[in-house]
């Protein structure tokens, strides 16, 4: 026997992406392994960069809000309500009651859509095919909602700074609440597939645990941050569009493993539905609001944020009293909450960074703008 | 709508413990922001965080002002689980100057820090792995300086990496 052989050399480096059907995108990850036990990772980003910030420069207010869908495109009301909200606040105005519980609805829509493709994708990754066709199934009939309500279905742009561009179709509250009475049983039957399924509780129990302290440490925040027993949302602590007025609880657990976080999104989903039905009970009558027909901040800076599906979602936006915004700064909850990838499959093992890059919930096109 | 005083326990214990070093406490559409000497951007930081619980930091981000001698400001903006509040950070630098890192602080600004080197060229000293981070790595300039037109691209790398003229 010849004293060593390739069975004791210990350290592989592996690449995984950026064409890897389970980085969710062109993420690439360079795993440093040891057997199957992950001793570091390197992610390398930026095949999707665009330049957001740089457009955003060169761009009027009014231009650049479309492009902000483009981040995360999967939640792109989210987007466009964090941009209209960051306007508005350098503006000092807001929007009318009726724009801002419209706001809520279709934001908190947009919540249940993004995390049933998180779902549908996390379960894929993991193994379980079936729960994706029922996931998209249903997000189908948001998307039909918001094509209904402006002509796109993923890059809505749904919103205006000051307000709303369009009035609500005629009965848009009719196919909400129906949508909001079919798709509680629907999440019965998700918890059905995996929640007690042993193949799923085996693959997440205790896998990429990152705990409270951690996660502040990482600027960690959305349901990975409540996962891990620190009960904040933005929707609570600083509240917007008036969110104050719904009630509805922060789901939270305590071990903050990836079970935990696929829990505590399955509980917002509920808590968004619980909003929805609240806040189309009592759209007010009104105007919509109205885009300034000129948009020129006064000098000075401001920075606006919102509870995201991924996270907190931040603008940035420094006027120097022009039409175009002197700097736009995004804080991408994807791309922060990626930066933890590293400490949560540190130690574990080579089937695990799939579950892990899944359960974080990361898209792509924010990560890298 | 102009900036007005920002009062209160913080930005007294602030300017006690940190005199001239911080040049004014203001208050804009009731956002709270110090604007304070680069070299003391980090003894803050580590002050607000274990004196006052601010320890979450949200982002840092650069603004180019290319007339300006101090060409750069530098933003660094906090929160506090505890007080439920935000503080931001503002400090200017001049092109060239290295500020300190905060990785040691909190550990989120290493990704962050990165950022702001790719695109604005700031090097932070101290940085653990002070790389470009979106851009490629050979890739030449600082896409978001002002003097960084929109459709300028480094033509040596689009046309040896992508084997193309021109990326316009």
């Amino acid at each position: 026997m010849p004293e060593t052989t390739f069975l004791d050399s210990t350290e592989l480096v592996l690449n995984m992406g950026p064409q890897h059907p389970s980085t969710h995108g062109v993420l690439r990850v360079i795993l440093k392994l040891d057997g199957e036990k992950v001793m570091g990772t390197e992610c390398v980003i930026g095949y999707l960069h665009r330049g957001v910030e740089k457009i955003g420069e060169n761009r009027t207010y009014l231009q650049f809000a479309p492009y902000v869908d483009r981040m995360d495109y999967v939640a792109a009301v989210s987007n466009g309500l964090g941009y209209c909200l960051a306007v508005e606040k350098l503006l000092n105005i807001e929007a009318p009651p009726r724009a801002q519980v419209t706001r809520v609805i279709l934001t908190e829509l947009n919540r249940v859509a993004s995390h049933l493709l998180w779902l549908g994708t996390h379960a894929l990754d993991i193994g379980a095919i079936t729960p994706v066709f029922y996931t998209f199934r249903e997000r189908e009939e948001v998307l039909k909602i918001f094509e209904n309500y402006c002509g796109a279905r993923l890059t809505t742009h749904a919103f205006r700074i000051g307000g709303l561009q369009y009035e609500l179709y005629d009965g848009f509250e009719e196919q909400v609440k129906a949508f909001c009475d079919m798709f509680l049983p629907k999440v019965d039957e998700y918890e059905e597939l995996l929640t007690n399924n042993r193949i799923w509780v085996n693959r997440l129990k205790g896998v990429g645990i990152l705990n409270a302290d951690e996660c502040k440490e990482f600027g960690v925040t959305g349901p990975v941050l409540r996962a891990a027993g620190v009960s904040w949302d933005l929707r609570k602590a600083q509240p917007y569009s008036g969110y104050e007025q719904y009630d509805f609880e922060i789901p939270t657990a305590q071990n903050g493993d990836t079970y935990d976080r696929y829990g505590v999104r399955m509980r917002e989903m509920r808590q968004s539905v619980r909003i929805i039905r609240q806040a189309v009970d009592k759209i007010p009558a009104g105007p919509i609001g109205k885009t300034p027909k000129v948009i020129k901040p006064p000098v000075g800076e401001a920075y606006v944020s919102i509870e995201a599906p991924k996270g907190e979602l931040g603008y940035f936006i420094v006027s120097d009293n022009s039409t175009q915004p002197y700097r736009v700064r995004v804080r991408p909850p994807s791309f922060i909450n990626l930066q933890a990838l590293d400490r949560m499959v540190r130690g574990g093992l080579v089937a695990d960074v799939v579950a892990i890059i899944g359960t974080i919930d990361i898209v792509l096109g924010e990560v890298d703008r | 709508m102009a900036a007005t005083p920002w009062e209160g326990e913080l930005p007294a214990a602030l300017k006690q413990r940190f005199g001239d070093q911080i040049s004014e406490c203001s208050t804009y559409l009731g956002q709270n922001f110090a604007v304070v000497k680069a070299e003391a951007v980090i003894p803050i930081l580590e002050f607000l965080k274990l004196e006052a619980d601010f320890d979450y930091l949200v982002d840092i981000t650069a603004v180019d002002y290319p007339n300006r001698t101090e060409r750069f400001e530098l933003f660094y903006i906090l929160y506090s689980f505890a007080r439920n509040e935000r503080v931001r950070i503002k400090t200017a630098i001049a092109d060239g100057y290295k500020p300190g890192t905060a990785t040691a602080v909190h550990s989120v600004a290493n990704w962050l820090e990165r950022e702001v080197f790719d695109m604005f060229g700031v090097q932070f000293a101290g940085h653990p792995d002070m790389r470009r981070i979106l851009m490629p790595e050979e890739w030449e300039g600082f896409p978001l300086r002002k003097d960084y037109s929109i459709i300028k691209q480094d033509d040596r790398w689009v046309k040896e990496n992508l084997g193309i003229e021109s990326g316009q």
